[in-house]
């Protein structure tokens, strides 16, 4: 007889998938994720692929992960350690062992830590888990066994049925998290609906799990999450270069533009390109040219010809456009160049995440050559600012360099489906709109905002020349004289800082009277928000003002700054964005924490490090 | 649709100053590319002339259509872009020995190779102007430059052999002195549906004085040259009394009327035929053998920007969604009341 059931109700959870490349790992993960938002949690998700395409298998090089945190209450990142694992080999288990917690339950597959298994995994005894000082719970399950037996009338080889493991393995854990199975039925139904007898294969394989957890139940703890309301509307699943295509189509609907995107294949930006060259349908000319170089200039030969243009690039990438950058500067030519950093220098740290491009963003260019620059701060942020950027590079004639990072690129959580009527316009000011009294010119600018207006090959009266060098202010015409020089130096550089004007000002959550200011951009917004959320649930009073919008800063910048006595300015570099502050802020003298691992920030040790600031 | 408006030559010239040295081969070939665009018609509004970097690639602000001058070595990616963004303009790409084929040659092959419809003037000095005077790609070996004060010690590219190579459908060859047939090259270059290349043969007053003055000479051009056009005899010479023919695998110059030779033995120019190896062996002539001059190659293939915009035509025609809210809604998704 099973004992009575222990329900433990928890206000977040860390559970990862762990398992060997073709374990379906990311799909079990993605699978329960969805699952858990559809039922009203908040979601945070965290893929963790190894960079070999093939490793061998059972091998620890080969060890794929999905890591997912959701909870009741706001969830800002996939979270720093597990409480649940599920390790499908010995190698999951060794891999993972530093992602653990002292009551962690780890589920395994007892059918794959036999010897050899072990062996793969560089075990040296038979009991993996006194190896690694493990005291967790463990479910061992034979999994792979029981999948296949319960298989045995579909008719399925052998392979095919063991490769229902994944769902055997997905049903224990929506058992021991107490979520129905209607839901994930209908997903796997989507999934494989060409293959209805896989489809039915893998539902009877995640029924068979979910019941195998409710009969042995004895020994092991179930959770509950409770649901906490979302606002209402249709909801999906997103990552942070899905969301950043996404933002760029919807900016080209707003503007009323045909999207175009010049790119060339780099990790971690190549998900860019595939999915915008998959929306053929929405008429997106997204193509892949034979450089970083041909990427962006093609972009700026269409920005030229009247698209909204964009390259997608990391990095290394960044560097080899630089020269282009300058060119459409120059030109001033609308063009989105999305950054999704890696870690650096050089080929770096291809598949990890760093904040270390955003001088490059800023400076990386010869001459003085302003740009708009913004970071997204969230996977579905990147939607926002994706638009954003689309706007900003529209509306004020420039490029606008929009940085993302690998972890918000491949991280995902559940979006809410926007309605693009509650976005604001995006408004081309075409050469029609002149209203100057002398006659219509390529540089003739908007008095107030000082942009240019956009005259596109084919309109009938507006034909004209432009490029890369000088221009008269007046005439639009090639000039080298030196006060004229300076005139459009200063123009350039001030239509860039009018941006600011446009832009929301600049917001600060947490505590009104706080005794220390966390300032932070980009990626990191998660690990700071839960971070400074932690800090005040122990009584301190702590604030975050974390930058979406890096060049121009919002004009509120200055006087947040002057309202506290401590800042921090936490980011993954060597503190450039800090140091970038205190080229604007005059006086501005912030403390800085940086870390620079290719790794996200470890909650704990933010809160750590900037409780010992506030002390000190 | 039918044209209704005509234009002169000087429809197509901005009121900008020339500012190419005097003597410079350049102005001639824009006069030749201002009459190609005037016996086309297409409106200066429908054209959008792009160039890279170097002497030649001032050209668009002499132009009166729209242009951009963009950076070195780029012109081919940004004239890609440009075209496959908007196929309805006519784009054109003048660029230099330098911009096309050194720091550009990237972009160039690969224009060629994906057949994107852009008419590219490759204007050839086989030197470095704009920088006064180093060797380019296509400076034969041995030649003293600034850059290369004892002899260049490398091999140069001949301009046809890398379209060729680069699978490239359109090549003709004109040279500077010689406006009627420069124009006439342009207009066919104009008119091929494709990525076509026109290499011209410009002089450098300044800095490679006469470097094709051994065909450029009025007197020497009819013996050391050739003018090919498609379905014509290959003959050249004074009077036309020389011929190309075959013998065995390679090319020779005969006289019509000695060793046995006939008009009926001299080959046929078919600048249409898929196969490039008579083409390349006809622009690789040297030496004995006259220059090639005229549209050595003109084939039809499906053009990049066309291809792009019919598979986009196509699958449309199976997906009805065009809007991103739809495309959201038919995913994934779940419902929060």
């Amino acid at each position: 007889m099973a004992e009575q059931t222990k329900v433990t109700t928890l206000e977040k959870v860390v559970v990862r998938f762990s398992g060997d490349s073709g374990d379906g790992m990311q799909l079990t993960g993605t699978i329960f994720s969805n699952l858990s938002a559809i039922l009203g949690n908040e979601i945070s998700t965290f893929p963790d692929f190894p960079a070999e395409i093939r490793a061998p298998q059972g091998s620890l090089s080969g060890v794929s992960g999905f890591q997912v945190h959701l909870g009741s209450r706001e969830i800002f990142t996939p979270g720093d350690r597990a409480d649940v694992l599920v390790a499908m080999n010995p190698a999951a288990l060794k891999v993972n062992v530093n992602h653990l917690k002292p009551t962690s339950i780890i589920i395994i597959d007892s059918d794959s830590f036999g010897k050899a298994d072990l062996d793969k995994a560089n075990f040296t005894t038979d009991d993996p888990f006194k190896e690694l000082g493990l005291t967790a719970q463990v479910v061992a399950a034979p999994i792979s066994t029981m999948a296949k037996d319960g298989l045995a009338e579909f008719g399925l080889d052998n392979k095919s049925a063991v490769r229902c493991k994944n769902m055997f393995a997905l049903g224990l854990v929506c058992w021991l998290f107490d979520r129905p199975l209607d839901k994930a039925e209908h997903m796997l139904q989507n999934k494989f609906s060409k293959k209805p007898a896989i489809a039915k294969a893998n539902i009877k394989a995640l029924t068979d799990g979910y019941n195998y957890g409710s009969n042995i139940h004895a020994s092991v703890s179930t959770y509950r999450i409770e649901s906490k309301k979302a606002a209402p509307g249709f909801y999906m699943d997103i990552n942070g270069n899905k969301a950043t295509s996404y933002g760029l189509i919807a900016a080209a609907e707003k503007a009323g533009l045909k999207l175009f995107l010049g790119s060339y294949p780099i990790t971690p930006a190549t998900d860019i390109l595939q999915e915008l060259s998959a929306r053929k349908e929405l008429g997106v000319k997204a193509l892949q040219f034979e450089d970083e170089i041909a990427g962006i200039c093609t972009a700026i030969g269409a920005s030229f010809a009247g698209s909204l243009a964009a390259t997608s690039t990391s990095g290394p990438g960044l560097a080899l456009k630089s020269e282009a950058i300058g060119l459409a500067m120059i030109a001033e030519l609308p063009l989105v160049v999305i950054d999704v950093q890696r870690g650096g220098p050089s080929t770096g740290l291809p598949t990890k995440s760093e904040q270390t491009d955003l001088l490059q963003a800023l400076y990386g260019r010869n001459g003085e050559s302003p740009v708009a620059v913004i970071a997204a701060s969230t996977p579905t942020d990147c939607f926002d600012a994706a638009f954003w950027a689309g706007k900003l590079a529209v509306e004020h004639m420039t490029p606008v360099i929009l940085l993302t990072d690998s972890f918000l690129a491949n991280g995902s959580s559940a979006w809410r489906i926007p309605d693009l009527d509650t976005y604001p316009d995006i408004k081309p000011a075409y050469p029609a709109d002149y209203k100057g009294e002398e006659p219509w010119k390529p540089y003739r600018r908007n008095p107030e905002t000082l942009v240019r207006y956009w005259a596109i090959p084919g309109m009938e009266g507006f034909a004209h020349r432009i490029g890369g060098l000088e221009k008269d202010y007046d005439t639009s015409a090639i000039s080298t004289e030196p006060y004229n020089h300076q005139k459009m130096i200063a123009t350039r550089q001030a239509k860039i800082d009018k941006i600011a004007g446009c832009i929301p000002g600049q917001k600060v959550i947490g505590d009104e009277e706080a005794d220390l200011l966390i300032v932070g951009w980009g990626g990191t917004f998660g690990h700071l928000c839960e971070a400074m959320e932690t800090m005040r649930e122990k009584g301190k009073k702590v604030a975050l003002a974390h930058f979406k919008f890096i060049n121009p800063l919002p004009e509120n910048t200055a006087e947040i700054f002057a309202k506290y006595k401590k800042v921090v300015v936490a980011e993954q570099n060597n503190g450039q964005f800090a140091n970038y502050l205190r080229s604007k802020v005059s006086g501005f003298t912030p403390c800085k924490f940086n870390r620079v691992k290719g790794q996200p920030f470890i909650v704990s040790r933010l809160v750590e490090e900037f409780t010992k600031l506030l002390e000190a | 649709m039918e044209q209704t408006t005509t234009y002169q030559p000087k429809d197509y010239k901005s009121d900008q100053y020339v500012r190419w040295c005097p003597g410079c081969g350049d102005h001639a070939v824009l006069n030749c590319i201002h009459k190609a665009m005037a016996d086309r018609g297409i409106a200066p509004k429908d054209i959008a002339v792009i160039s890279g970097i170097g002497c030649s690639s001032r050209l668009p602000y002499y132009m009166n259509s729209y242009g951009f001058h963009t950076i070195h070595g780029r012109g081919a990616a940004i004239a890609t872009g440009v075209k496959t963004a908007n196929p309805a303009l006519t784009v054109w790409l003048a660029t230099g020995d330098g911009d096309c084929l050194a720091i550009g040659g990237n972009h160039f092959i690969h224009a060629v190779r994906r057949n994107v419809d852009i008419n590219i003037i490759l204007f050839n000095n086989k030197i470095y102007g704009l920088t006064k005077g180093q060797y380019s790609p296509t400076t034969d070996r041995g030649f003293v430059s600034k850059s290369s004060p004892y002899g260049t010690v490398e091999d140069p590219f001949i301009p046809a052999e890398l379209t060729f190579g680069a699978r490239g459908n359109f090549f003709a060859r004109a040279i500077d002195v010689d406006l009627k047939n420069t124009t006439e090259v342009l207009t066919a270059c104009s008119k091929h549906k494709g990525a076509s290349v026109v290499e011209v043969l410009v002089n450098c007053v300044i800095f490679n004085d006469g470097v094709h003055k051994q065909i450029s000479v009025k007197e020497a051009r009819a013996e050391r040259t050739i003018f090919l056009r498609h379905g014509e005899k290959m003959l050249f010479g004074n009077d036309n009394g020389k011929g190309i023919v075959l013998d065995g695998l390679k090319l020779k110059v005969i006289t019509i009327g000695q060793d046995g030779y006939t008009l009926d033995d001299v080959l046929v120019h078919d600048a249409h035929t898929p196969d490039a190896t008579l083409h390349a062996m006809l622009a690789m002539m040297s030496g004995d053998l006259p220059v090639a001059l005229g549209v050595i190659r003109d084939v039809e293939a499906p053009c990049y920007d066309a291809e792009v915009e019919k598979q986009i035509a196509e699958v449309q025609a199976k997906k009805p969604i065009r809007k991103l809210h739809d495309l959201l809604m038919s995913g994934e998704i779940w419902e929060v009341k």
